[in-house]
């Protein structure tokens, strides 16, 4: 790591040569987590790296994984080395390498990957990792038992030591480190014989994040900051309409421009590579290019939701069945009364602050190529700059950076390709760095959605018959279906979901929480419709109504009574509530919020949140987390919104893409988590999806009236106290 | 050529005398703590301070800043000691972290001429600000820490 000029806490890879001491490849096999000796990791078929190093002066190296501000950075090491009994302040991080075949987790397929998204980090590396850290505490066990000839079974271990209570003899990890072996064949795990959550250490003590002082002097590294030598600058136009390509441009006028290096072609678009940055976004904005056409062009945002409302009401439309139960048909048939109501929501931009960016050099025989990225997906991302170049895997290295945010954008790297193709053009090592501009109209947007509720209601008030359509572009990756399925806290009888699915043309993505931003919208205020319809107070409503799961209704009651919630509000303010799921946790919220009815303006003053994510790996990461998903979802909830019009997005950076500011911040967020032992799931994505439902019910109770469009833009809200 | 100090150093910089002072800062003196956020002002991301204000370099011209004194989050205190820099940790503050060299230079700027905010001035200072991982009252937890401890 002599290319960039920083990396003080996180530097990549160690050289197992010439270290000593004691190296853990592990290789995660179909068996499970083994760990090979590093003898025979050397010269196995593929290349190990280490995730734990022990030095004999008892320093411990763990390897890490995407760090976009969530905690995982931290956490995943944690695990490690909570099972392997490290003394956390003797352990470095160092970033793992884009190798999901060792560093990642098993998919569906069982195929290993490194994705970190949906705030699964922890709950998807839990397992396997504890596992891991178990196999090295054994292995230093059982050194020190062959070292002291007792049997393994009477020694214990305490942070980075191996202690004999009946001699009162103890061994430190650094110790065994100078003469100790990694067997062949490493001791297998029960999981009885990994800790009780009683006897852990680091475990829910929140220990605090690594990366956090890093980030108050300004050293940490993002890709933006890595710098290379020799290295040029590099900036990208694309088509305005997604979808189209450069059929032809000015270039001669370009490429005489101070500075500039190249012009290349890119899928979708143009780059430029220029000595400096500046010199590269001058030649950008002077770039006059042909596109070529394609079906978004001329397309207008406004009026693809009276499309989507025409397929949802075309009995001929192409349906897929996300799940379908019991008899929902004679549920509503012999229903004492039935609710419908039609939602809808816009697309949204996640606005991460670092715009995109990758740094891209090749070798000189220009058949090996590295790529510094803040990736949410190293493996992923490896591999579609291999795919578009025409290499094989091997030959792309691609270097974790931390993320100036993520939120689903940087699980996709177009940006990181472009970096690479404009690297091998130039031949010269390049930073590609997207404007705010580029960022935001060349955006992956959460899909715009058209969705209809119906909910059937038996003689009793119980909800017996749930119907729910969304109409929206899937993207061929379930963007509109998540979290439409009820059945962890809901678990209504007779349920009919169903998505229509629509190829707009859009570029969509995964944003934070997917399609629980609008599901749950709809979901929780058919809900809230149907409780004030039949004159129950919400919360009792869903505990009483609602066939509700006993995880979901200790959310429900735990929140109720953070919240206070059948206590008098001060004048002009109500409470609204809403349930919560996603990546395997339960969550409710509810919020404190007034009107400023002549401004159209909703102000949430209060947030509570109770969630249940099994164990709690990093309480205070966690929470702030959560903290962060309400704004998040506040942010959603009210202002946010891209517009297309004649096949361009409308907005062009923080001007007219609105995101929560500190004024908008409600004055208090309260979070807290159910006691649990259950195997941890995520919580990074538990609190904005449930925001605008609650504001949506809080809304109700100050007006009588409904929000069935998100955001609850100011015009918006105008013409509903309007109608 | 224009010539200024960047935390106390003296630099001398032949550039295009338009070129942003955020380009110059990051590329050319080579200090990466000061962000690219949005380049037009919106986002605070590229705050620094000049002759002790702060300003968004995004919006500098490197000519502007021709016998000035800039200081960017590299040169708020030698070894983050800065009683801002500690309140950020104790509070941690950052999330993804990419905005907040920007939010503590700003910050900065308003315990040096208040040093005892209050909860509303310390929101009007900052809004300008934007914070995409919702820190912000963090932000405000952490001000108030060090106006409160030193």
């Amino acid at each position: 790591m002599t290319a960039t000029l920083k990396a003080p806490a996180l530097t990549r890879r160690g050289m197992l040569a010439g270290i000593g001491g004691m190296t853990f490849c592990f290789a995660f096999g179909t068996d499970g987590t083994r760990i090979l000796p590093a003898a025979s990791a050397a010269t196995g078929p593929i290349p190990l790296s280490p995730w734990v190093r022990i030095t004999p002066d008892g320093n411990i190296t763990i390897l890490t994984v995407t760090e976009m501000g969530q905690g995982s950075g931290t956490s995943i090491p944690l695990m490690i080395a909570e099972e392997m009994d490290a003394d956390w302040n003797k352990v470095a991080l160092e970033w793992a390498p884009s190798q999901p075949e060792l560093y990642g987790w098993p998919d569906r397929s069982g195929q290993r990957v490194m994705t970190i998204t949906g705030s699964r980090a922890v709950m998807m590396y839990w397992d396997d990792l504890r596992t891991a850290g178990a196999q090295v505490r054994k292995v230093l066990i059982t050194n020190a038992a062959e070292h002291w000839g007792v049997d393994p079974a009477t020694l214990k271990t305490e942070p980075s030591l191996v202690v004999d209570s009946r001699s009162g003899r103890r061994l430190t990890y650094g110790e065994i480190a100078a003469f100790g072996k990694v067997p062949e064949t490493l001791p297998s795990i029960d999981t009885s014989e990994l800790k009780a959550r009683k006897d852990f250490r680091l475990v829910g003590h929140s220990v605090p994040r690594r990366d956090i002082p890093l980030k108050v002097n300004g050293t940490a590294q993002y890709s933006i900051d890595v710098r290379l030598p020799g290295m040029v600058y590099a900036s990208a136009l694309h088509s305005p309409v997604h979808g189209n390509s450069a059929e032809s441009w000015n270039d001669g006028a370009v490429k005489v421009m101070p500075g500039v290096l190249a012009t290349v072609k890119l899928p979708g678009g143009v780059g430029v590579v220029a000595e400096t940055f500046p010199q590269a976004m001058a030649a950008r904005r002077a770039l006059r290019v042909k596109w070529s056409r394609n079906k978004v062009d001329g397309l207008d945002s406004e009026k693809v939701l009276d499309e989507y409302a025409a397929i949802h009401a075309d009995p001929a439309a192409s349906v897929k069945i996300v799940d379908s139960k019991g008899d929902v048909k004679a549920a509503f048939a012999g229903a004492a009364k039935v609710y419908k109501a039609e939602y809808r929501s816009d697309y949204t931009y996640h606005a991460q602050m670092e715009p995109l960016n990758a740094v891209a050099r090749f070798n000189e025989a220009g058949d090996k190529v590295e790529v510094w990225d803040g990736s949410q997906d190293l493996g992923r991302s490896r591999d579609l700059i291999a795919r578009t170049l025409g290499l094989k895997s091997n030959q792309v290295d691609v270097h974790q950076c931390y993320l100036g945010g993520g939120f689903g954008r940087r699980s996709l790297a177009d940006y990181a390709v472009e970096a690479a193709l404009l690297a091998r053009e130039a031949k010269r090592p390049v930073k590609l760095v997207w404007t705010r501009e580029e960022d935001l109209a060349h955006g992956m947007f959460r899909p715009m959605t058209f969705q209809c509720l119906e909910g059937a209601i038996d003689n009793s008030g119980k909800v017996i018959g749930w119907h729910h359509c969304v109409v929206g572009d899937d993207g061929g990756v379930g963007l509109v279906a998540s979290g439409m399925r009820t059945s962890t806290y809901y678990a209504l009888p007779n349920q009919h979901l169903e998505l229509r699915n629509v190829d707009q043309g859009i570029r969509v993505k995964h944003w934070r929480a997917v399609a629980q931003n609008f599901n749950l919208f709809a979901i929780e205020s058919m809900v809230d419709e149907m409780a004030a319809d039949q004159g129950v107070d919400p919360v009792e409503f869903r505990l009483q109504r609602m066939s509700i799961t006993a995880k979901a209704r200790r959310c429900v009651e735990t929140v109720a009574k953070m919240s206070d919630w059948t206590a008098k509000r001060p004048e002009g303010r109500v409470l609204g509530f809403s349930m919560s799921e996603r990546s395997g946790s339960l969550g409710a919220c509810v919020v404190e919020a007034s009107l400023d009815r002549k401004a159209g303006a909703i102000r949430v003053h209060k947030v509570w949140v109770a969630a249940d994510g099994g164990i709690i790996v990093q309480p205070g990461a966690s929470k702030a987390n959560v903290e962060s998903g309400i704004v998040y979802g506040l942010s959603s909830a009210l202002h946010e919104r891209v517009t297309v019009r004649d096949g361009a997005v409308e907005q062009s950076n923080f001007g007219d893409y609105t995101v929560m500011r500190m004024s908008d911040m409600p004055d208090e967020m309260h979070v807290a988590f159910i006691d649990s032992d259950g195997h941890p799931t995520g919580l990074g994505e538990i609190s904005n999806p449930a925001i605008a439902p609650a504001i949506a019910s809080a809304f109700h109770r100050l007006t009588g009236k409904r929000l069935y469009h998100m955001p609850f833009t100011r015009d918006r809200i105008l013409a509903v106290l309007q109608a | 050529m224009a010539s200024f100090t960047v935390n106390g150093k003296p630099v001398s910089v032949d550039a295009d005398p338009k070129t942003p002072l955020l380009w110059v800062i990051r590329d050319t003196v080579g200090l990466t703590g000061t962000k690219y956020g949005c380049g037009a002002g919106f986002c605070g991301a590229c705050t620094v301070h000049i002759d002790g204000r702060a300003q968004r370099s995004c919006q500098v011209q490197v000519s502007a800043a021709e016998g000035a004194s800039v200081v960017t989050i590299e040169g708020l205190s030698p070894d983050a000691s800065h009683p801002l820099q500690k309140a950020w940790v104790t509070e941690e503050v950052p999330q993804c972290g990419y905005c907040q060299s920007g939010q503590i230079m700003k910050a900065a700027e308003l315990l040096a001429s208040n040093p005892k905010p209050t909860r509303q001035q310390i929101v009007t200072h900052m809004d300008g600000n934007i914070c995409r991982c919702g820190t912000y009252n963090r932000i405000v937890a952490a001000i108030q820490r060090a106006a409160r401890e030193g």
